[in-house]
Protein backbone atom coordinates (compact mmCIF):
# COMPACT_ATOMS: atom_id res chain seq x y z
CA UNK A 1 0.00 0.00 0.00
CA UNK A 2 1.67 3.52 -0.66
CA UNK A 3 0.61 6.87 1.15
CA UNK A 4 1.35 10.32 0.38
CA UNK A 5 2.29 12.94 1.95
CA UNK A 6 0.94 16.28 0.29
CA UNK A 7 2.98 19.18 1.40
CA UNK A 8 0.93 22.17 0.75
CA UNK A 9 0.73 25.85 1.44
CA UNK A 10 -2.57 26.70 1.23
CA UNK A 11 -3.86 30.22 0.96
CA UNK A 12 -4.55 31.87 3.85
CA UNK A 13 -8.48 31.74 5.02
CA UNK A 14 -9.57 30.69 1.42
CA UNK A 15 -11.27 27.49 1.81
CA UNK A 16 -12.53 26.87 -2.11
CA UNK A 17 -9.06 27.95 -3.17
CA UNK A 18 -7.57 25.01 -0.84
CA UNK A 19 -9.71 22.45 -1.14
CA UNK A 20 -9.26 22.49 -5.50
CA UNK A 21 -5.37 22.68 -4.26
CA UNK A 22 -6.38 19.24 -2.45
CA UNK A 23 -8.83 17.62 -5.15
CA UNK A 24 -5.65 18.37 -7.47
CA UNK A 25 -3.04 16.80 -5.22
CA UNK A 26 -4.96 13.90 -4.44
CA UNK A 27 -5.22 13.85 -8.87
CA UNK A 28 -1.54 13.76 -8.83
CA UNK A 29 -1.24 11.15 -5.83
CA UNK A 30 -3.56 8.92 -7.15
CA UNK A 31 -1.67 8.59 -10.61
CA UNK A 32 1.48 7.81 -8.08
CA UNK A 33 -0.56 4.92 -6.61
CA UNK A 34 -1.19 6.45 -3.41
CA UNK A 35 -4.65 5.06 -1.67
CA UNK A 36 -3.87 7.18 1.69
CA UNK A 37 -2.75 11.15 1.37
CA UNK A 38 -1.99 12.93 4.87
CA UNK A 39 -2.25 16.22 4.27
CA UNK A 40 -0.70 19.10 6.64
CA UNK A 41 -2.49 20.50 9.91
CA UNK A 42 -5.40 23.23 8.85
CA UNK A 43 -4.69 22.39 5.26
CA UNK A 44 -7.98 23.50 4.19
CA UNK A 45 -7.47 26.99 5.62
CA UNK A 46 -3.44 28.08 6.21
CA UNK A 47 -2.34 28.58 9.89
CA UNK A 48 -1.93 31.81 11.65
CA UNK A 49 -5.83 32.84 10.95
CA UNK A 50 -6.32 34.85 14.03
CA UNK A 51 -10.09 36.87 13.96
CA UNK A 52 -10.84 34.54 10.55
CA UNK A 53 -10.52 31.58 12.37
CA UNK A 54 -14.48 31.18 12.70
CA UNK A 55 -14.81 32.55 9.76
CA UNK A 56 -13.76 29.04 7.78
CA UNK A 57 -14.94 27.26 9.95
CA UNK A 58 -16.95 24.18 8.65
CA UNK A 59 -19.40 22.09 10.73
CA UNK A 60 -18.66 18.12 9.90
CA UNK A 61 -22.41 17.85 8.11
CA UNK A 62 -21.68 21.25 6.08
CA UNK A 63 -21.37 21.00 1.62
CA UNK A 64 -17.73 21.54 2.04
CA UNK A 65 -17.63 17.89 4.04
CA UNK A 66 -19.69 16.37 1.64
CA UNK A 67 -17.61 17.76 -1.13
CA UNK A 68 -14.67 15.88 0.84
CA UNK A 69 -16.63 13.02 1.62
CA UNK A 70 -17.39 12.72 -2.44
CA UNK A 71 -13.19 13.19 -2.96
CA UNK A 72 -12.43 10.37 -0.62
CA UNK A 73 -13.64 7.88 -2.86
CA UNK A 74 -10.63 8.13 -5.05
CA UNK A 75 -7.94 7.99 -1.91
CA UNK A 76 -8.30 7.96 1.92
CA UNK A 77 -7.50 11.36 3.05
CA UNK A 78 -6.37 12.86 6.52
CA UNK A 79 -6.94 16.48 5.86
CA UNK A 80 -6.77 19.54 8.90
CA UNK A 81 -10.01 22.24 8.98
CA UNK A 82 -11.24 24.74 11.48
CA UNK A 83 -14.34 22.46 12.60
CA UNK A 84 -17.42 23.80 14.54
CA UNK A 85 -19.33 22.08 17.25
CA UNK A 86 -21.98 23.15 18.95
CA UNK A 87 -21.79 25.48 21.51
CA UNK A 88 -19.33 28.18 19.89
CA UNK A 89 -16.81 25.74 19.93
CA UNK A 90 -13.99 26.46 17.18
CA UNK A 91 -11.55 23.04 17.14
CA UNK A 92 -8.46 22.49 15.18
CA UNK A 93 -9.41 19.53 13.65
CA UNK A 94 -8.05 16.58 11.74
CA UNK A 95 -10.71 14.80 9.42
CA UNK A 96 -9.86 11.28 8.07
CA UNK A 97 -12.29 10.17 5.18
CA UNK A 98 -12.32 7.10 3.43
CA UNK A 99 -14.58 5.61 0.39
CA UNK A 100 -16.82 8.24 0.35
CA UNK A 101 -17.15 8.13 4.80
CA UNK A 102 -16.31 10.35 7.28
CA UNK A 103 -14.42 7.69 9.64
CA UNK A 104 -12.73 9.87 12.45
CA UNK A 105 -12.03 13.49 14.00
CA UNK A 106 -9.55 14.41 16.46
CA UNK A 107 -9.55 17.87 17.80
CA UNK A 108 -6.17 18.86 18.57
CA UNK A 109 -5.27 18.38 22.53
CA UNK A 110 -2.17 20.39 22.72
CA UNK A 111 -2.50 23.88 21.60
CA UNK A 112 0.14 26.05 21.92
CA UNK A 113 -0.26 29.17 23.25
CA UNK A 114 3.30 30.87 23.56
CA UNK A 115 5.32 32.68 21.88
CA UNK A 116 4.10 33.03 17.96
CA UNK A 117 1.62 30.68 19.00
CA UNK A 118 -1.94 31.80 20.12
CA UNK A 119 -4.23 29.15 19.44
CA UNK A 120 -5.76 29.00 22.99
CA UNK A 121 -7.29 32.13 22.02
CA UNK A 122 -9.19 31.25 19.29
CA UNK A 123 -9.70 26.92 19.79
CA UNK A 124 -11.17 25.12 21.89
CA UNK A 125 -9.07 22.08 23.50
CA UNK A 126 -9.97 18.45 22.23
CA UNK A 127 -9.90 15.65 25.00
CA UNK A 128 -9.83 12.46 23.43
CA UNK A 129 -7.23 10.75 21.98
CA UNK A 130 -8.52 7.50 19.81
CA UNK A 131 -7.35 4.90 17.50
CA UNK A 132 -9.25 3.62 14.71
CA UNK A 133 -9.97 0.88 12.19
CA UNK A 134 -9.07 0.98 8.55
CA UNK A 135 -8.72 -0.73 5.38
CA UNK A 136 -4.78 0.21 6.47
CA UNK A 137 -4.75 -1.05 9.81
CA UNK A 138 -5.34 0.72 13.06
CA UNK A 139 -4.86 4.58 12.35
CA UNK A 140 -4.04 7.32 14.83
CA UNK A 141 -3.84 11.13 14.15
CA UNK A 142 -1.72 13.86 16.23
CA UNK A 143 -1.80 17.38 15.21
CA UNK A 144 1.47 18.85 14.93
CA UNK A 145 2.11 19.77 19.31
CA UNK A 146 0.18 16.55 20.03
CA UNK A 147 3.17 14.90 18.23
CA UNK A 148 6.12 16.71 20.83
CA UNK A 149 4.41 15.87 23.96
CA UNK A 150 4.94 12.27 24.70
CA UNK A 151 1.89 11.00 25.75
CA UNK A 152 -0.50 10.83 23.06
CA UNK A 153 1.27 8.60 20.62
CA UNK A 154 2.15 6.50 23.81
CA UNK A 155 -1.40 6.24 24.05
CA UNK A 156 -2.29 5.51 20.20
CA UNK A 157 0.63 2.97 20.76
CA UNK A 158 -1.66 1.39 23.98
CA UNK A 159 -4.44 1.34 20.87
CA UNK A 160 -2.13 -0.54 18.91
CA UNK A 161 -2.18 1.86 16.39
CA UNK A 162 -0.51 0.51 12.56
CA UNK A 163 -0.34 4.06 11.25
CA UNK A 164 0.16 7.42 12.76
CA UNK A 165 -0.51 10.23 10.53
CA UNK A 166 0.96 13.64 12.18
CA UNK A 167 -0.49 16.35 10.49
CA UNK A 168 2.06 19.82 11.65
CA UNK A 169 2.44 23.44 10.28
CA UNK A 170 5.42 24.03 12.09
CA UNK A 171 6.67 27.82 12.14
CA UNK A 172 10.92 27.53 11.19
CA UNK A 173 12.26 29.08 14.53
CA UNK A 174 16.22 29.10 14.93
CA UNK A 175 18.89 29.93 11.94
CA UNK A 176 22.11 29.61 13.91
CA UNK A 177 22.98 25.43 13.28
CA UNK A 178 24.77 25.43 9.85
CA UNK A 179 22.74 22.55 9.46
CA UNK A 180 21.25 24.06 6.80
CA UNK A 181 17.55 23.57 8.17
CA UNK A 182 15.47 25.32 10.67
CA UNK A 183 16.29 24.05 14.16
CA UNK A 184 12.57 23.76 15.01
CA UNK A 185 12.49 21.12 12.41
CA UNK A 186 15.01 19.01 13.22
CA UNK A 187 13.79 18.36 16.57
CA UNK A 188 10.71 16.83 14.83
CA UNK A 189 12.67 14.49 12.98
CA UNK A 190 13.66 12.97 16.52
CA UNK A 191 10.44 12.30 16.97
CA UNK A 192 9.48 10.69 14.16
CA UNK A 193 12.40 8.08 14.38
CA UNK A 194 11.36 7.61 18.38
CA UNK A 195 7.63 6.66 17.75
CA UNK A 196 8.14 4.71 14.60
CA UNK A 197 11.35 2.65 17.02
CA UNK A 198 9.45 2.47 20.18
CA UNK A 199 6.03 1.77 19.03
CA UNK A 200 6.70 -0.72 15.67
CA UNK A 201 4.20 1.48 13.52
CA UNK A 202 4.56 3.79 10.75
CA UNK A 203 4.72 7.40 11.15
CA UNK A 204 3.15 9.42 8.40
CA UNK A 205 3.82 13.31 9.06
CA UNK A 206 2.77 15.96 6.65
CA UNK A 207 4.20 19.28 7.44
CA UNK A 208 3.24 22.36 5.57
CA UNK A 209 5.96 24.34 3.61
CA UNK A 210 5.65 27.67 1.87
CA UNK A 211 5.64 31.64 3.67
CA UNK A 212 2.70 32.86 5.31
CA UNK A 213 3.09 36.14 7.71
CA UNK A 214 6.30 36.21 6.92
CA UNK A 215 7.14 33.02 8.62
CA UNK A 216 8.41 30.60 6.90
CA UNK A 217 7.05 26.77 7.34
CA UNK A 218 9.26 24.25 7.67
CA UNK A 219 8.38 21.31 5.32
CA UNK A 220 10.16 18.28 5.32
CA UNK A 221 7.50 15.88 5.82
CA UNK A 222 8.65 12.66 6.61
CA UNK A 223 7.83 8.86 6.94
CA UNK A 224 9.19 6.39 9.39
CA UNK A 225 8.98 2.74 9.06
CA UNK A 226 8.28 0.74 12.11
CA UNK A 227 12.11 -0.20 13.21
CA UNK A 228 12.79 3.75 13.16
CA UNK A 229 14.41 3.91 9.62
CA UNK A 230 13.35 7.19 7.62
CA UNK A 231 11.53 5.82 4.52
CA UNK A 232 11.32 9.41 3.03
CA UNK A 233 11.71 13.19 3.07
CA UNK A 234 9.83 16.23 1.56
CA UNK A 235 11.67 19.08 0.09
CA UNK A 236 12.60 21.35 2.96
CA UNK A 237 10.06 24.62 3.14
CA UNK A 238 8.52 24.03 -0.26
CA UNK A 239 5.54 22.36 -1.53
CA UNK A 240 6.34 18.64 -2.40
CA UNK A 241 4.16 14.97 -2.71
CA UNK A 242 6.36 12.17 -1.04
CA UNK A 243 4.94 9.46 -1.89
CA UNK A 244 6.31 5.78 0.44
CA UNK A 245 5.27 2.09 0.24
CA UNK A 246 3.97 1.29 3.78
CA UNK A 247 3.90 -2.51 4.11
CA UNK A 248 2.46 -4.26 7.26
CA UNK A 249 4.65 -6.73 7.17
CA UNK A 250 7.84 -4.61 8.26
CA UNK A 251 5.31 -3.78 11.35
CA UNK A 252 5.27 -7.66 12.08
CA UNK A 253 8.73 -7.98 11.80
CA UNK A 254 9.54 -4.83 14.01
CA UNK A 255 7.55 -6.07 16.54
CA UNK A 256 9.07 -9.59 17.00
CA UNK A 257 12.24 -8.02 16.46
CA UNK A 258 11.77 -5.25 19.45
CA UNK A 259 8.40 -6.52 20.99
CA UNK A 260 7.96 -3.40 23.13
CA UNK A 261 4.46 -3.49 22.89
CA UNK A 262 4.05 -6.76 24.52
CA UNK A 263 6.11 -6.28 26.86
CA UNK A 264 4.70 -2.58 27.91
CA UNK A 265 2.90 -2.18 31.27
CA UNK A 266 0.48 0.41 30.49
CA UNK A 267 -1.06 -0.38 34.36
CA UNK A 268 1.62 0.05 36.03
CA UNK A 269 2.48 3.06 34.07
CA UNK A 270 -1.38 4.00 35.01
CA UNK A 271 -1.39 3.32 38.46
CA UNK A 272 2.06 5.43 38.99
CA UNK A 273 1.32 8.45 37.20
CA UNK A 274 -2.18 8.32 39.40
CA UNK A 275 -0.19 8.07 42.64
CA UNK A 276 2.05 10.66 40.90
CA UNK A 277 -0.79 13.24 40.50
CA UNK A 278 -2.21 12.84 43.88
CA UNK A 279 0.73 13.54 45.66
CA UNK A 280 2.00 16.49 43.48
CA UNK A 281 -2.02 18.45 43.75
CA UNK A 282 -1.60 18.49 47.30
CA UNK A 283 -0.59 22.51 47.80
CA UNK A 284 2.68 22.98 49.58
CA UNK A 285 1.51 26.42 51.37
CA UNK B 1 35.14 42.70 27.02
CA UNK B 2 37.14 43.34 23.67
CA UNK B 3 35.71 41.15 21.37
CA UNK B 4 32.27 39.74 22.50
CA UNK B 5 30.50 36.94 20.84
CA UNK B 6 28.04 37.74 18.16
CA UNK B 7 24.78 35.67 16.84
CA UNK B 8 26.05 32.99 14.52
CA UNK B 9 23.54 32.79 11.38
CA UNK B 10 23.52 29.83 9.04
CA UNK B 11 23.62 31.53 5.42
CA UNK B 12 22.69 28.99 3.08
CA UNK B 13 19.71 28.49 5.05
CA UNK B 14 18.88 32.35 5.50
CA UNK B 15 19.62 33.28 2.08
CA UNK B 16 16.76 30.45 0.71
CA UNK B 17 14.59 31.63 3.33
CA UNK B 18 14.97 34.98 2.77
CA UNK B 19 14.66 34.83 -1.16
CA UNK B 20 11.54 32.48 -1.04
CA UNK B 21 10.11 35.06 1.88
CA UNK B 22 10.53 37.67 -0.89
CA UNK B 23 8.96 35.86 -3.53
CA UNK B 24 6.04 34.43 -2.16
CA UNK B 25 4.97 36.77 0.22
CA UNK B 26 5.00 39.09 -2.79
CA UNK B 27 2.96 36.98 -4.86
CA UNK B 28 0.67 36.30 -2.24
CA UNK B 29 -0.42 40.39 -2.58
CA UNK B 30 0.13 40.11 -6.54
CA UNK B 31 3.42 41.74 -7.29
CA UNK B 32 6.27 40.17 -8.66
CA UNK B 33 8.48 43.46 -9.19
CA UNK B 34 10.33 45.56 -6.06
CA UNK B 35 11.81 48.64 -5.57
CA UNK B 36 14.76 49.46 -3.64
CA UNK B 37 17.00 52.02 -2.28
CA UNK B 38 20.70 52.22 -2.43
CA UNK B 39 22.54 53.91 -0.39
CA UNK B 40 25.97 52.40 -1.05
CA UNK B 41 25.76 50.83 2.49
CA UNK B 42 25.90 46.95 3.25
CA UNK B 43 22.19 46.57 4.16
CA UNK B 44 21.06 48.02 1.22
CA UNK B 45 23.52 45.95 -1.05
CA UNK B 46 21.90 42.80 1.12
CA UNK B 47 18.66 43.99 0.81
CA UNK B 48 19.24 44.26 -3.13
CA UNK B 49 20.61 40.98 -3.82
CA UNK B 50 18.44 38.84 -2.14
CA UNK B 51 15.24 40.63 -4.46
CA UNK B 52 17.31 40.19 -7.15
CA UNK B 53 17.53 36.65 -6.49
CA UNK B 54 13.82 36.53 -5.90
CA UNK B 55 12.26 37.81 -8.75
CA UNK B 56 15.50 38.25 -11.49
CA UNK B 57 17.63 41.71 -11.55
CA UNK B 58 15.31 42.99 -14.36
CA UNK B 59 12.05 43.08 -11.64
CA UNK B 60 14.60 45.08 -8.89
CA UNK B 61 14.08 48.86 -9.62
CA UNK B 62 17.19 50.24 -7.82
CA UNK B 63 17.26 53.92 -6.76
CA UNK B 64 20.27 56.24 -5.17
CA UNK B 65 18.69 59.53 -3.84
CA UNK B 66 21.54 61.88 -2.76
CA UNK B 67 21.64 65.35 -2.13
CA UNK B 68 24.73 67.56 -2.79
CA UNK B 69 25.98 66.85 0.99
CA UNK B 70 25.83 63.20 0.60
CA UNK B 71 29.52 61.84 0.54
CA UNK B 72 30.17 61.08 -3.50
CA UNK B 73 31.14 57.51 -1.89
CA UNK B 74 27.91 56.62 -1.22
CA UNK B 75 26.75 56.86 -4.94
CA UNK B 76 29.96 55.09 -6.11
CA UNK B 77 28.88 52.37 -4.29
CA UNK B 78 25.64 52.12 -4.69
CA UNK B 79 26.91 51.57 -8.61
CA UNK B 80 29.32 49.29 -7.21
CA UNK B 81 26.55 47.43 -5.53
CA UNK B 82 23.70 47.49 -8.65
CA UNK B 83 26.92 46.48 -11.60
CA UNK B 84 27.64 43.58 -9.22
CA UNK B 85 23.90 42.63 -8.62
CA UNK B 86 23.06 43.20 -12.22
CA UNK B 87 21.00 45.87 -11.59
CA UNK B 88 20.25 49.43 -13.43
CA UNK B 89 20.34 51.84 -11.21
CA UNK B 90 18.53 55.38 -11.09
CA UNK B 91 19.83 57.76 -9.39
CA UNK B 92 17.10 60.97 -8.05
CA UNK B 93 18.55 63.82 -6.71
CA UNK B 94 16.83 65.31 -3.96
CA UNK B 95 19.13 68.44 -3.46
CA UNK B 96 16.01 69.87 -4.87
CA UNK B 97 13.15 68.76 -3.04
CA UNK B 98 15.17 68.62 -0.13
CA UNK B 99 16.29 72.53 -0.05
CA UNK B 100 12.89 73.55 -1.00
CA UNK B 101 11.47 71.83 2.16
CA UNK B 102 14.03 72.90 4.63
CA UNK B 103 13.72 76.54 3.41
CA UNK B 104 10.37 76.70 4.63
CA UNK B 105 11.40 74.97 8.08
CA UNK B 106 12.68 77.25 10.76
CA UNK B 107 16.44 76.29 11.46
CA UNK B 108 16.21 72.82 11.21
CA UNK B 109 19.31 70.77 13.13
CA UNK B 110 21.28 68.03 11.22
CA UNK B 111 18.56 65.23 12.97
CA UNK B 112 15.99 67.05 11.51
CA UNK B 113 17.79 67.20 8.13
CA UNK B 114 18.57 63.73 8.17
CA UNK B 115 14.64 62.75 9.11
CA UNK B 116 13.93 65.23 6.00
CA UNK B 117 16.07 63.54 3.68
CA UNK B 118 15.39 59.89 5.03
CA UNK B 119 11.42 60.89 4.79
CA UNK B 120 11.77 62.00 0.87
CA UNK B 121 13.54 59.30 0.07
CA UNK B 122 10.67 57.12 1.57
CA UNK B 123 7.92 59.25 -0.87
CA UNK B 124 10.57 58.51 -3.94
CA UNK B 125 10.56 55.07 -3.11
CA UNK B 126 6.58 54.45 -2.43
CA UNK B 127 6.12 56.66 -5.43
CA UNK B 128 7.81 54.50 -7.80
CA UNK B 129 6.02 51.75 -5.88
CA UNK B 130 2.65 52.84 -6.86
CA UNK B 131 3.63 53.58 -10.12
CA UNK B 132 5.58 50.35 -11.66
CA UNK B 133 3.37 47.98 -9.31
CA UNK B 134 6.46 47.37 -6.98
CA UNK B 135 7.28 46.66 -3.61
CA UNK B 136 9.31 48.59 -1.38
CA UNK B 137 11.90 45.96 0.19
CA UNK B 138 13.42 46.78 3.28
CA UNK B 139 16.52 47.65 4.39
CA UNK B 140 16.37 48.27 8.57
CA UNK B 141 18.18 45.09 10.28
CA UNK B 142 17.17 43.64 13.72
CA UNK B 143 19.74 45.69 15.98
CA UNK B 144 18.19 48.95 14.10
CA UNK B 145 14.74 47.88 15.12
CA UNK B 146 15.48 47.28 18.78
CA UNK B 147 17.89 50.03 19.07
CA UNK B 148 15.55 52.62 16.96
CA UNK B 149 18.40 53.40 14.59
CA UNK B 150 15.58 54.67 12.05
CA UNK B 151 13.56 57.59 11.15
CA UNK B 152 9.92 56.39 11.28
CA UNK B 153 7.77 56.50 7.83
CA UNK B 154 11.23 57.55 6.49
CA UNK B 155 13.93 54.33 6.02
CA UNK B 156 11.89 52.27 8.25
CA UNK B 157 8.80 52.16 5.77
CA UNK B 158 8.88 49.22 3.50
CA UNK B 159 6.73 46.68 2.62
CA UNK B 160 8.59 43.57 2.94
CA UNK B 161 11.81 43.70 5.11
CA UNK B 162 13.69 40.56 4.77
CA UNK B 163 16.96 41.66 7.30
CA UNK B 164 14.72 42.78 9.87
CA UNK B 165 15.30 39.48 12.14
CA UNK B 166 19.04 39.93 11.31
CA UNK B 167 21.33 41.22 13.39
CA UNK B 168 24.26 43.75 12.20
CA UNK B 169 26.71 40.90 12.51
CA UNK B 170 24.94 38.58 10.64
CA UNK B 171 23.86 41.15 7.85
CA UNK B 172 27.65 40.95 7.44
CA UNK B 173 28.05 37.07 7.23
CA UNK B 174 25.32 36.98 4.81
CA UNK B 175 26.69 40.03 3.13
CA UNK B 176 29.68 38.20 2.36
CA UNK B 177 28.06 34.38 1.45
CA UNK B 178 26.32 36.68 -1.07
CA UNK B 179 29.10 37.90 -2.83
CA UNK B 180 28.38 41.82 -1.90
CA UNK B 181 31.74 43.89 -2.59
CA UNK B 182 34.29 43.56 0.13
CA UNK B 183 34.97 47.58 0.01
CA UNK B 184 30.98 47.74 0.69
CA UNK B 185 30.91 45.57 3.70
CA UNK B 186 34.16 46.59 5.45
CA UNK B 187 33.54 50.07 5.30
CA UNK B 188 32.50 51.88 8.94
CA UNK B 189 28.43 51.98 8.80
CA UNK B 190 27.17 55.48 8.21
CA UNK B 191 23.82 57.08 7.29
CA UNK B 192 25.63 59.83 5.86
CA UNK B 193 24.33 62.36 7.72
CA UNK B 194 27.77 64.43 7.52
CA UNK B 195 30.88 63.80 6.37
CA UNK B 196 32.80 61.59 8.64
CA UNK B 197 29.73 60.16 10.55
CA UNK B 198 29.46 56.82 11.99
CA UNK B 199 26.66 55.04 13.12
CA UNK B 200 28.96 53.68 16.13
CA UNK B 201 30.42 57.08 17.06
CA UNK B 202 26.35 58.01 16.97
CA UNK B 203 25.93 55.50 19.55
CA UNK B 204 28.41 55.33 21.98
CA UNK B 205 29.32 51.82 21.23
CA UNK B 206 30.06 49.09 18.51
CA UNK B 207 27.75 46.71 16.71
CA UNK B 208 29.65 43.98 17.78
CA UNK B 209 28.91 45.24 20.94
CA UNK B 210 25.06 45.61 20.49
CA UNK B 211 24.24 42.31 18.63
CA UNK B 212 26.47 40.90 21.65
CA UNK B 213 23.85 42.15 24.45
CA UNK B 214 20.87 42.11 22.35
CA UNK B 215 21.59 38.28 21.39
CA UNK B 216 21.24 37.91 25.07
CA UNK B 217 18.56 40.31 26.13
CA UNK B 218 16.29 39.38 23.74
CA UNK B 219 17.13 36.17 22.05
CA UNK B 220 18.11 34.14 25.06
CA UNK B 221 16.05 36.21 27.45
CA UNK B 222 18.83 37.05 29.94
CA UNK B 223 18.56 39.89 32.69
CA UNK B 224 20.06 43.19 31.99
CA UNK B 225 22.05 42.12 35.46
CA UNK B 226 23.41 38.58 34.22
CA UNK B 227 24.35 39.91 31.33
CA UNK B 228 26.24 42.68 33.31
CA UNK B 229 27.85 39.71 35.49
CA UNK B 230 28.95 38.15 32.14
CA UNK B 231 31.49 40.41 31.66
CA UNK B 232 29.82 42.91 29.79
CA UNK B 233 30.32 46.88 31.04
CA UNK B 234 27.25 48.00 33.07
CA UNK B 235 26.96 51.84 31.06
CA UNK B 236 26.59 49.58 27.65
CA UNK B 237 23.94 46.99 29.21
CA UNK B 238 21.96 50.02 30.81
CA UNK B 239 22.04 52.30 27.46
CA UNK B 240 21.11 49.78 24.95
CA UNK B 241 18.24 48.68 27.00
CA UNK B 242 16.93 51.68 27.42
CA UNK B 243 17.35 52.54 23.79
CA UNK B 244 15.14 48.99 23.53
CA UNK B 245 12.66 50.38 25.77
CA UNK B 246 12.06 53.69 24.35
CA UNK B 247 11.88 52.72 20.87
CA UNK B 248 9.04 50.47 21.04
CA UNK B 249 6.63 53.40 19.74
CA UNK B 250 8.93 53.09 16.15
CA UNK B 251 8.30 49.30 16.10
CA UNK B 252 4.55 49.71 16.18
CA UNK B 253 1.53 51.52 14.45
CA UNK B 254 0.22 54.70 16.29
CA UNK B 255 -2.39 54.01 19.04
CA UNK B 256 -5.83 53.81 18.72
CA UNK B 257 -8.15 55.28 20.88
CA UNK B 258 -10.68 52.66 22.30
CA UNK B 259 -14.07 52.80 22.07
CA UNK B 260 -16.33 50.41 20.30
CA UNK B 261 -16.80 46.71 21.19
CA UNK B 262 -15.04 45.86 17.88
CA UNK B 263 -11.51 48.12 17.55
CA UNK B 264 -8.98 47.49 14.70
CA UNK B 265 -5.97 45.83 16.38
CA UNK B 266 -7.69 44.63 19.65
CA UNK B 267 -10.82 42.72 18.72
CA UNK B 268 -10.27 43.17 14.79
CA UNK B 269 -6.96 41.07 14.04
CA UNK B 270 -6.57 39.52 10.91
CA UNK B 271 -3.34 38.46 9.36
CA UNK B 272 -2.07 40.67 6.72
CA UNK B 273 -2.17 37.49 4.41
CA UNK B 274 -5.51 36.98 4.67
CA UNK B 275 -7.36 35.20 1.68
CA UNK B 276 -4.34 35.49 -0.23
Amino acid sequence: MKAALAQTAPQLANVAANFANHAAIVDRAVAAGAELVVFPELSLTGYLLMEATPEVAITLDSPRMDALRTLSKRAALAVGLVEEAPGGRYFNSAAFLDGGELLHVHRKVYLPSHGLFDETRHFAIGDRIRAFDTRFGRVGMLICRDFWHLGPAYLLACQDVDVMCVLSASPGRGAESDSGRFESGASVSLLGDVYGRSFGCHVLHANRGGVEEGVTFVGGSEAYAPDGSLLARGKDEECDLVVVEIDPAARRAARLRMPFLKEERPHLILRELQRVLSERSAPRY
Amino acid sequence: MSSPSVPHLDTELAERVLVRFLREEAGRAGFTRFVIGLSGGIDSAVSAYLAARAVGPENVISIAMPWHLSSAESLEHGRLVADAASLSLDVVDLTDAAQALLAELPEPSPHRIGNVLARLRMITLWDRSFAERALVVGTTNKTELLVGYGTLHGDLASALNPLGDLYKCQVRALARHLGVPAIVIDKPPSADLAPGQTDEADFGFTYDEADAVLDRMVDRRHAPEDIVAAGFEESLVRSIHERVVRNQYKRRGPLIAKLSRRTVGWEFRYPRDWRT
